[in-house]
């Protein structure tokens, strides 16, 4: 062994420049880790460590024109669970199963929702009854990744009166995730599912808050506040409407339970929705983050069928209602004036093949249109359809907007049904299959006619106003209306003044108000093998409208019947002191 | 104090070095008992360390009242003692926590005494040295080292076949650092390690040729004995062809582990999460650190091993860069001081001696750290002076304890070096 002196030198000096190289490396991959990249593997342990819980949002509330209370919030309760992986959240659910009820349903759907976006936490019951929360809480101890927070629960202080517009929340489900104005929403929120909830979505949807809570390797709660600064959730501003909650309690209220039908109440001048009613209703309530089995049974099992939207989804025959629109058209054409007569006048029956009753058996006489219309003289439309003829009647149908819906600002509106052309009754019956004389049906509003109550609303604001039609609308917005009727100021003043005979003098004579003017028509449509439906559409005051009442009682019989809770409402709504501050939008 | 030590002949930086070293790493022991989840006897580990150290002060002391010539005439039976320990262990040795595969732990009644493997090194490094140290020239050729390496050869295979890896790596680490003190020249260790070199590059064809024609041109240059160089070829030769016959032999965690060091998103959640957490520990703590005991890393469990393999994660986590950096200095200056021990020792084998023991701290030190930051594999080996284990610390003092004891003796030059 080499040893001399210099020889160690000269190794020692090569192990010492060894050493320092070797710390000299590990200081620098230390300086680049914890000083060059630190940033970078802070976020990472943040990510380890954080889990975010989301905070639910309120959604907005729901007023009516006056400020009252439509939709709002109450506290509720959500219990949800964080876990690594589906078995530890299906043994988790197994353990929780032992000490409140979970059915096989909740448990697949909480793994649903795990499945679906396993970073949040797992919702097992999005609307925990008081009873879960305190006995889980009680032995919160044995569950680390659970989480007990207050959810908002959305609640409709008049469910019955408001079922048929405003709607439901619910949990947002797994078809309508993939949808892209659903884009940014996660299983386990709640969504607008129908009515207004869903149509101003956008706007009522409330901003979730987030929580961050401290979690371990093992995904254990172990910090549960103070972690890191909550995100308070949001809620938007409130959604202001044009609705008049008084009036859909007062048509609630009258339709009962027995009446079947439809109420749909616009101001004129706006279009403003003031009321819409289908009955009979349901406690939509129920419906709020999912109906029970049994309710929504009992619901499809009624033979009233209160799911069926009347005033949106109802198509009726109009009736006399629409003679209103044949008038129109006759005027637009210049086939008659107000003053017209009709070559054969009212013997109570008109042959055209075959005989067409008037609803009056011994005939209303030689009239002119203005009396007809207060009358309802089915043989003098008879004779201004025949005048008309089938392809203008059509046209001028089309054109008055009864094939087309008056698009309110609701999901699902239907639309009404009215031939497209002469065409349509050869493809319908066959070339051979129907006559000319279906122009005598059309003129007096049956056939193959069939309106929805809002239409016929929307119609009648043209009526009642310059002969503009106004789109309804629910949530206050610029007003939009649109010239249909096309005729002269003298032409429409006598339409009005007719159709304010009708109730002053003519078929509506039963259903006048003290100290009321009103104007509007009833319609009585044929409905075999059912008793005929009641149909009245009209507004008040008759001199400067302020409300337009469409009404429809499904087997009422006479459009009286329809005439005088239609006059109700008029009086109810204008009556009413308008003097609340009236609500905006701004 | 200090004088009193240094008039006994004490290495009072060498001294306080080593004692500095243990007392941050029992701190971090401490520390890696302080976790948020219900840790058990995890908490109280650093009390236990703590006797064992004052135990181990009590060795050293012992062992410093002897003298060099008593640790020469030491060499030989503790040598066979515990290569008899690593034979033992072979048959009746007992898994330990995530290398529960591994049979290195010697337990009497069910209670872990230790692993032989750790005394092991130290008496390798003791014979290595003796028989060095009794030849008159340096060695000039391979086949003049059967001796040294049929020392360490012996006790390298038994820790092979414990698949204890990571120990078998400071045996070949002491072994090279050894001869190159002992005067070996540059050649000869190439050449001694050009089948390991082999063994590595086998998997690229391309860098294998190269080493070939690399090693081709370094017989031709320090010519060989024809039998000694047709020898190494055929090494070479071999450990090519066998590389791939090893690599399936290897068991699948040992394969996991080298595919993880080579890209640790391998297998993020399971052989590379250790190095994924160890990182994203050391990464987050910054310059300064989350602060003792706070890092979440570890507080969280995130962190793997905090009390052994990986307690050098928890110093990056919770004093940052500035902790890494005492750490590490304190480490360079130990070594340094060792390297002053070893040039300024009056015979070679005391010489020889404290540079295996700096080899061994040294190749500790480097793959245990750098495992830490995925600059190495993940071998599992301790940290000296940190890592949670009594026999690991007993044999760190002991080691400590000849350095003293070989600077006391030290013939105080050369001094030109500076140290």
């Amino acid at each position: 062994m080499s040893f001399h002196p210099n020889e160690v030198l000269r190794r020692a000096r090569v192990v010492r420049g060894v050493v320092i190289a070797v710390f000299v490396g590990l200081g620098g991959a230390f300086f680049r880790t914890q000083v060059l990249q630190s940033a970078e593997y802070v976020l990472q342990s943040e990510k380890n460590r954080l889990r975010e819980v989301p905070i639910p949002g309120s959604r907005g509330i729901i007023y009516d024109r006056k400020g009252e209370i439509i939709a709002e919030n109450l506290p509720g309760y959500q219990v949800s669970i964080i876990s690594p992986t589906v078995d530890s959240l299906r043994s988790a659910l197994v353990a929780l199963a032992r000490i409140v009820p979970i059915d096989s349903g909740q448990q697949e759907s909480a793994v649903a929702r795990f499945r679906r976006s396993p970073k949040r936490p797992a919702v097992i019951f999005p609307d925990a009854s008081f009873e879960v929360i305190s006995v889980l809480e009680e032995r919160r101890v044995e569950f680390p990744g659970l989480i007990i927070q207050s959810s908002p629960k959305r609640y409709y202080p008049d469910a019955e009166a408001m079922a048929a517009l405003i709607g439901y929340t619910g949990e947002i489900s797994a078809e309508e995730l993939l949808l892209p104005q659903y884009g940014d929403y996660k299983p386990g929120q709640d969504v607008g599912k129908a009515g207004l909830e869903k149509q101003y979505e956008v706007r009522l949807r409330g901003t979730e808050g987030r929580r961050f809570v401290e979690v371990d390797a093992r995904n254990r709660v172990v910090r549960d506040n103070g972690v890191r600064a909550d995100e308070a959730p949001e809620a938007p501003a409130p959604l202001r409407t044009n609705l008049d909650l008084d009036l859909q309690k007062y048509a609630h209220e009258y339709f009962g339970d027995s009446l079947r039908g439809a109420v749909v109440a616009l101001d004129p001048r706006t279009g403003g929705v003031l009321a819409l009613y289908s009955a009979p209703s349901y406690d939509v309530n129920k419906f709020v983050g999912g109906v029970s089995g049994t309710y929504f049974k009992s619901l499809l099992d009624d033979p009233g069928k209160p799911l069926y939207n009347r005033a949106l989804q109802g198509t009726y025959a109009p009736a006399s209602t629409w003679k209103l629109a044949t008038a129109v058209i006759g005027l637009q054409r210049g086939l008659v004036t107000m003053d017209t007569r009709m070559p054969q006048p009212c013997r109570g029956v008109y042959y055209y093949g075959r005989p067409f009753k008037c609803h009056k058996h011994e005939g209303h006489g030689d009239v002119t249109l203005a009396q007809a219309i207060a009358s309802s003289c089915d043989v003098y439309f008879y004779q201004l359809g025949l005048k008309i003829g089938l392809a203008n009647l059509i046209a001028g149908g089309l054109r008055l907007g009864f094939k087309e819906r008056a698009n309110i600002d609701l999901p699902n509106e239907r639309r009404p049904a009215w031939p497209e052309s002469v065409d349509y009754f050869n493809k319908r019956y066959g070339a051979r299959g129907w006559n000319q004389s279906v122009v005598l049906s059309l003129a007096i509003g049956q056939a193959d006619n069939a309106q929805t109550p809002l239409n016929m609303a929307r119609f009648y604001t043209a009526l009642a106003t310059d002969g503009a039609a106004a789109t309804p609308q629910i949530v206050t917005h610029t007003p939009a209306r649109t010239q249909i009727l096309h005729l002269t100021p003298e032409q429409l003043q006598g339409l009005q003044l007719a159709l304010a005979d009708v109730v002053s003098r003519g078929t509506a004579a039963g259903a006048q108000i003290k100290g009321l003017t009103i104007a509007g028509k009833t319609g009585t449509a044929e409905n075999p093998p059912h008793p005929d439906n009641a149909w009245f559409v009209g507004y008040a005051p008759a001199d400067n409208p302020k409300i337009v009442v469409a009404i429809m009682i499904e087997e009422g019989l006479h459009g009286t019947v329809a005439a005088r809770v239609a006059t109700k409402m008029m009086e109810r709504y204008l009556k009413a002191k308008l003097t609340l501050t009236t609500v905006t939008n701004d | 104090m200090a004088t009193l030590l240094k008039r006994q002949g004490i290495d009072v930086p060498l001294l306080m070095f080593a004692l500095l070293l243990t007392v941050y790493g029992i701190a971090m022991v401490f520390s890696a008992g302080q976790t948020d989840a219900v840790s058990g006897s995890y908490a109280t580990l650093w009390q236990r360390q703590l006797a064992f150290f004052v135990v181990a002060l009590c060795v050293a002391y012992a062992i410093m009242q002897g003298s060099v010539r008593l640790i020469e005439w030491a060499a030989w039976p503790l040598y066979l003692f515990s290569c008899g320990l690593l034979v033992l262990v072979l048959f009746v040795g007992t898994g330990a926590g995530t290398a529960a595969g591994m049979k290195s732990w010697l337990s009497i009644g069910g209670y872990r005494i230790g692993q032989p493997a750790e005394l092991a090194k130290l008496a390798t490094i003791l014979m290595l040295a003796r028989v060095l140290a009794a030849r008159r020239e340096s060695p000039r050729a391979l086949l003049e080292l059967w001796q040294p390496l049929l020392v360490v050869a012996v006790p390298w295979l038994l820790v092979l076949a414990q698949k204890d890896v990571g120990t078998a790596i400071v045996f070949i680490g002491i072994c090279f650092a050894m001869l190159f003190w002992a005067g070996v020249s540059w050649p000869v260790l190439l050449m001694l390690a050009s089948p390991g070199i082999s063994l590595l590059l086998a998997f690229s064809t391309g860098a294998w040729g190269a080493w070939f024609l690399l090693l081709g041109a370094l017989m031709l240059w320090y010519r060989p004995y024809l039998l000694e160089g047709a020898t190494l070829m055929l090494a070479n030769v071999t450990m090519g062809i066998v590389a791939p016959i090893l690599w399936e032999r290897l068991a699948p965690y040992q394969q996991r582990r080298l595919l993880v060091f080579l890209d640790p998103s391998y297998d993020p959640r399971n052989a590379g999460w250790n190095v994924v957490q160890s990182k994203v520990a050391i990464g987050s703590g910054g310059i300064f650190g989350n602060g003792f005991t706070l890092g979440s890393q570890k507080r969280l469990q995130f962190l793997p091993e905090r009390h052994t393999d990986f307690i050098f994660s928890v110093v990056g986590e919770e004093l940052g860069f500035i902790g890494v950096s005492i750490a590490l200095s304190l480490f360079l200056a130990l070594f340094l001081r060792t390297t002053r021990v070893a040039s300024r020792a009056n015979d070679a084998f005391p010489s020889l001696v404290a540079m295996g023991i700096l080899a061994a701290w040294m190749v500790h030190v480097i793959v245990n750290i750098g495992m830490t930051l995925n600059l190495m594999p993940v071998t599992g080996i301790p940290l000296p002076f940190f890592s949670n284990g009594g026999s690991f610390l007993m044999v760190s003092w002991i080691s400590v304890a000849v350095l003293l004891r070989i600077s006391a003796e030290g013939r105080g030059l050369p001094d030109g070096l500076g140290l």
